[in-house]
């Protein structure tokens, strides 16, 4: 019922890396207060102080195991809306609130023209939409539309808040349209994955897999090969050890 | 997909996005207190509020990032649970009834039972700071007050990891030192969930693992850091000592060591006395003039171990010129460890690592260690005076904290740790662990603790929490028996440098060893949270004695928040934020210094406080000033300092010392020492609240032996002297204790006490099984059970924060899917957690990612009902559970004597020695945890609480 525009050339999103999230949830926090405050404010919270407290959040972290014991992992996975090329979120809008940009590719809700009626969310399967049941408006991430080129900002901060939080920098911003761009390097070099590619929507968002472990060392130091007297007692080796205070 | 029945819809049609509003209308830089790491912060208002914070991109802590709790601090500066007037109790103690008073009522009653105590005998007054960061203010305050009885919380902390490198290598983990995460190739880190240093350690985790080094996480759980390790070993708790001694033991074997680094930097090469039974036994053989001698193998005698370029002998039995004899440290190191009882083959049941994998941690960190060395091209000079064009390095890199801290035998194992860098010549070389300025100490570092004597109205002078020595500098009576309420420094604690805030309560209740009179808390959850069997701690708080006055008469307690203690004070002092006041991040206490140089920071108001609230070192130099303590007052008796800022301005702990090294001097020119500047703090405000000095690159590595970096620390006022300060393998210290337990010297322990010193102080590192473990039934209780705290609450004080309790808001019971399922318990079964002082009661949640014979959860995620301004039936209040409910405050009794449950040599609160059986409630029992104590109730005018917060704040 809403049209996408035709595809940018820029694409705009994140590339999160799994190989380095610690689950620290900074990312979550820095989100809700910048956009607490910022173009989709409210985010408000429910029951904030009592059993059920709930609130809005664009980016909530999970942590699964995966395997058994300790050949098994544990990952921490960052979920947020991934600005799809083709989403199903927007074209389901009724009312045209919800949209994708022309310019940039970053996926918004024009609150004005939302009706709440979350048919959105129900299209979206990676679970990225908030509805704000006090406003009844659906909102979601932003991609910081309100940082990311405000020049009242220095230059270096003109990133998403969740990007300049991490602490691990397990999370990168820029232009997924530019195969030159150091996102689109780095989804390239370290096998970045669509999320769900079966949908179909096509995530402008990538994920970074966990790195293969390292086998154990295959060339170890080889050891020293004691003498006879000296598995007797090992303290002879280091008895006319020539050292030098 | 275009509707035939519906137009389409133009897309993103008539939206208005601002992409240039200006964030906020002001913006302040300070330090962040969410938790104890100290990152800088750049807080965001808009019309006096917080609008949004943001990590400081210049601060040398957290460059830029902020962690979960950061950007949360705007949910606690407007949180409904900050109190909001000093508050008289008006009923019986815990009841919570209260009336508002005037701060000058407050301050004169705190005055008039504080002026009595010091009048008559000042040590009845017991002052405990808990998560307290001014400590370099309220420790002089206490001396200054004349009581011996002060410490903040790294009792119950980390005093175990403080101890143990400070009387090994001069410096430790946390704010000590650090990873060199630029160069590191390979990292161990053991019991470490989330800890201090928590940005800088995850964002050099970030680097290293960029670079594609290798993290290997000793854990028994796999949670944040460890999910990430490249490696991770389920260790079982309390057993990272033997690990340790069985890689110190292959690489003896296999001799792959650093020889060159023991001799020239550590005490490998000192002769140590062989005389069993005499009163020099194990210590050092010095010449005349005390200095330390090794065995010249050339002239094939005895010399100054620090003489140049001299051949000493590491083994060997030898004949002194007196005819005693005597052996390298290095013989008496390799004799231990190269012992059967090391092999990995004899350690791997008891840790749960097999040997094979044991021998090739060994192999592996070796051949980092050795065949990927790293060289700097950069000459620096050593401690003797020799230039070296280049600085090579070890890179294997070690880390470590609460996990290995927290329990009976952490001292040692920390310890051994740091003999494990040390036969790896990984010491502040590039690649390896490195010193955070002003580390590295002397070893140990400075004096004795004061508090020898306490008189009427007369202060103590020197340092309440410091270095013994040996048994002359115990804080003992003539008999033996301690001299503090808490123990620290007693023969139960003799190296209790941080004091033992957790046996305060419990040794107030028995009056042992004497009774107190005021209990005065800052910032510690003791009657919840912060104590070990808090209930107990709690019928302490309002015994009465047969009169009906209470077994601790008075009772004050400064907080900014109505956390579980409040209800149990006389009088609440209440605390501003830490976006409120001026702070300070001292030099003299624990300064934000790194391995690139010293620095320290402050904190200064952002946001004026809304409430009838002060700030408490505003609060602590009044009442000072009121008590006419010394310091704290003028010749003519009125108050010297008018408030904190004051004080860090003006004051000097020795000509030209102050709190602040940056800006010192009249003219702000001068570094660590310098008169006082009055714009000094105006300076820090101009430069984002923090000072560094960067290290030239010739002091950036081997900074116990580095001429120009021990000179400048000297110039500086880091430290007394400049000479090399040489690594104690064998530590003289732990065996004067020893050879007094054995009869020697003056200074005795009571007898009971005589075993447990000779063997808890031997001068090498050791491993015994957890003493609370080795006093139960192992087969009762089969498992151990460990906390961590979560990411985003770590060192958080106040974990009602709207936004991180929707992370965390019901702490859950971790267990082995495979153990859970031999019990029969599954997925969110109701179980029942017993140990062999008690039970509580949580909901269970399985996993993989931890050791089969442990059980774990979240800590201080658990509140009592009524606390923190959340309503009764929060999930706090109703599932979440502390694990302190069953651990004891006592090991069990022996000749009826009974001692905390604690290291023996540093006092440390042993937490993770816990031992528990865990079984499946009955249908009926499910759904609220146990213990759970009656609803606490609010103090007058506390705050609404919102339904729904829509913008932060309003």
């Amino acid at each position: 019922m809403t049209e996408l525009p035709p595809p940018s050339a820029k694409k705009l999103g994140l590339v999160i890396d799994l190989d380095t999230c610690v689950g620290c949830q900074a990312c979550a926090t820095n989100c809700k207060e910048w956009n607490a405050g910022g173009h989709a404010a409210p985010l408000p919270d429910f029951q904030p102080y009592s059993a059920g407290a709930e609130g809005v959040w664009f980016n909530r972290v999970h942590s699964y195991e995966a395997g058994e014991g300790e050949a098994g992992r544990t990952v921490h996975f960052p979920r947020s809306c991934l600005h799809c090329e083709t989403p199903d979120c927007v074209t389901v809008c009724p009312t045209g609130a919800s949209y994708k940009r022309a310019e940039d590719g970053i996926v918004l809700v024009n609150a004005e023209a939302c009706i709440g009626c979350g048919l959105c969310a129900w299209a979206c399967a990676y679970g990225a939409r908030e509805l704000d049941e006090d406003a009844g408006v659906m909102k979601k991430c932003t991609l910081c539309v309100d940082r990311i080129t405000n020049e009242t900002i220095p230059a270096p901060q003109r990133q998403p808040a969740c990007v300049i939080a991490c602490p691990v920098s397990a999370r990168h911003f820029g232009d997924l349209g530019d195969p030159e761009s150091d996102v689109s390097k780095l989804v390239a070099a370290r096998g970045g994955y669509d999320l769900m590619p079966e949908m179909g929507y096509r995530p402008v968002n990538k994920y970074l897999p966990p790195r293969e472990r390292p086998a154990p060392n295959p060339n170890p130091p080889a050891e020293a090969q004691p003498s006879a007297a000296e598995i007797r007692n090992p303290l002879l080796r280091w008895l006319d050890r020539a050292l030098s205070r | 997909m275009p509707d035939t029945h519906l137009p389409p819809r133009m897309t993103g049609q008539g939206d208005r996005v601002e992409t240039q509003q200006p964030i906020g209308d002001a913006v302040k830089t300070t330090t962040c207190y969410m938790c104890a790491c100290r990152c800088g912060i750049k807080v965001h208002l808009k019309d006096g509020r917080v609008r949004y914070i943001e990590g400081n991109p210049d601060h040398p802590v957290n460059r830029g990032v902020i962690c979960g709790k950061g950007s949360a601090g705007i949910m606690t500066q407007y949180s409904p649970a900050r109190l909001q007037a000093p508050l008289k109790r008006v009923g019986p103690r815990g009841a919570g009834e209260y009336a508002e008073i005037s701060w000058d009522e407050a301050m004169e009653m705190a005055t008039g039972w504080l002026r009595e105590v010091r009048a008559t005998d000042p040590r009845r007054l017991a002052f405990f700071t808990g998560r307290d960061q001014s400590q370099s203010l309220t420790g002089f305050w206490a001396a200054q007050f004349g009581t011996p009885n002060f410490a903040a919380h790294g009792g119950f902390c980390s005093v175990n990891m403080a101890a143990g490198g400070l009387y090994t290598i001069g410096g430790s983990f946390w704010e000590f030192g650090e990873v060199d995460w630029d160069h590191a190739k390979y990292l161990v880190m053991f019991g470490v969930a989330e800890d201090h240093d928590s940005n800088p350690i995850k964002i050099g985790l970030g680097k290293m693992k960029g670079r594609g080094a290798k993290f290997v996480s000793v854990n028994p759980i796999r949670t944040g850091y460890s999910a990430i390790a490249d490696e991770w070993i389920g260790i079982r708790p309390g057993t990272d000592g033997l690990l340790v001694m069985a890689l110190m033991h292959e690489l003896l074997r296999t001799d792959r060591v650093d020889l060159d680094f023991l001799v020239r930097y550590t005490n490998a090469a000192w002769l140590v006395v062989r005389n069993p039974g005499g009163a020099d036994d194990g210590l050092f053989v010095r010449d005349a003039e005390g200095k330390p001698l090794s065995w010249d193998r050339v002239a094939q005698a005895p010399a100054d171990a620090a003489t140049p370029d001299m051949q000493p002998a590491i083994v060997g039995d030898f004949t002194l010129p007196d005819g005693r004899r005597a052996v390298p440290v290095f013989q008496l190191m390799a004799e231990r460890y190269l012992g059967a009882e090391y092999a990995p083959a004899a350690v791997a049941e008891r840790c749960g690592v097999p040997a094979e994998r044991i021998i090739r941690l060994a192999a592996e960190i070796a051949d980092v260690a050795f065949n990927q060395t790293i060289t700097l091209n950069q000459p620096w000079t050593d401690a003797l005076g020799r230039r070296h064009e280049t600085m090579v390095g070890r890179p294997v890199a070690f880390h470590a904290m609460r996990g290995i801290s927290a329990h009976s035998n952490g001292f040692h194992t920390c310890r051994a740790l740091h003999l494990l860098q040390m036969l790896l010549g990984a010491i502040d070389t590039p690649g390896s662990w490195r010193y955070k300025s002003p580390f590295p100490r002397p070893i140990p570092p400075g004096p004795g603790p004061a508090g020898k004597t306490s008189a009427p109205n007369t202060p103590i002078a020197g340092n309440l929490l410091a270095f013994p020595h040996g048994p002359d500098d115990l804080l003992v009576d003539e008999a033996g028996n301690p001299l503090r309420i808490d123990k620290a420094f007693s023969w139960e604690a003799p190296l209790g440098l941080h004091g033992m805030m957790h046996t305060v309560i419990h040794n107030a209740g028995a009056e042992d060893p004497y009774p107190i009179d005021t209990l005065f808390m800052f910032m510690a959850n003791m009657a919840w949270n912060s104590a070990m069997n808090p209930l107990e701690t709690i019928r302490i708080l309002t015994e009465q004695k047969a009169d009906g006055s209470y077994r601790i008469p008075h009772v004050i307690y400064a907080d900014a928040f109505f956390s579980e203690t409040v209800p149990y004070a006389d009088l609440i002092l209440p605390d501003t934020t830490y976006l409120e006041r001026w702070d300070c991040i001292s030099i003299l206490d624990r300064p934000i210094g790194s391995s690139h140089g010293p620095g320290d920071a402050i904190r200064q108001p952002v946001v004026k406080p809304d409430r009838d609230v002060r700030p408490f070192q505003d609060v602590l130099i009044e009442l000072g000033a009121r008590l006419g303590l010394p310091a704290f007052v003028k010749e003519d008796g009125s108050p010297r300092w008018k408030d904190y800022p004051d004080y860090i301005t003006n004051h000097q702990r020795t000509p030209g010392v102050g709190p602040l090294a940056g800006w010192r001097g009249a003219d702000g020119t001068k570094k660590g020492v310098g008169e006082p500047n009055p714009d000094q703090l105006q300076r820090y405000i101009e430069n984002g609240c923090f000072w560094q000095h960067k290290l030239p690159p010739e002091q950036g590595y081997f900074k116990q032996a580095n001429r120009a970096y021990l000179d400048d620390a000297r110039a500086m006022g880091m430290m007394g002297q400049s000479n090399q300060i040489v690594l104690q393998i064998w530590s003289e210290p732990l065996q004067k204790f020893r050879l007094a337990a054995e009869g020697h010297g003056a200074k005795q322990p009571p007898d009971r006490l005589r075993g447990r010193i000779r063997t808890f102080f031997d001068p090498l590192p050791i491993w015994y099984a957890p003493l609370d473990q080795q006093a139960q039934d192992a087969a009762a209780y089969p498992l151990s059970a460990v906390t961590q705290r979560p990411m985003a609450m770590y060192h958080s004080w106040g974990s009602m924060n709207a936004w991180l309790r929707q992370i965390h808001g019901a702490n859950r019971l971790y267990m082995s899917r495979a153990t859970a399922e031999r019990q029969g318990i599954a997925q969110d079964d109701w179980v029942w957690v017993e140990s062999r002082v008690g039970r509580v009661k949580g909901q269970v949640a399985l996993m993989e990612g931890v050791n089969p014979d442990t059980v774990w959860t979240w800590n201080a995620i658990g509140k009592r009902a009524g606390a923190w301004q959340l309503s009764p039936d929060s999930p706090e209040a109703e599932r979440g559970f502390l694990l302190n409910h069953v651990i004891t405050e006592w090991l069990p009794a022996q000749e009826g004597f009974r001692s905390a449950n604690a290291d023996p040599v540093t006092g440390q609160a042993a937490w993770y020695d816990l031992r528990v059986a865990v079984t499946k409630c009955t249908p009926g029992e499910a759904a609220q945890t146990a213990p759970h104590p009656t609803t606490l109730k609010a103090p007058p005018n506390m705050p609404a609480v919102p339904g729904i917060l829509r913008r932060p704040g309003r």
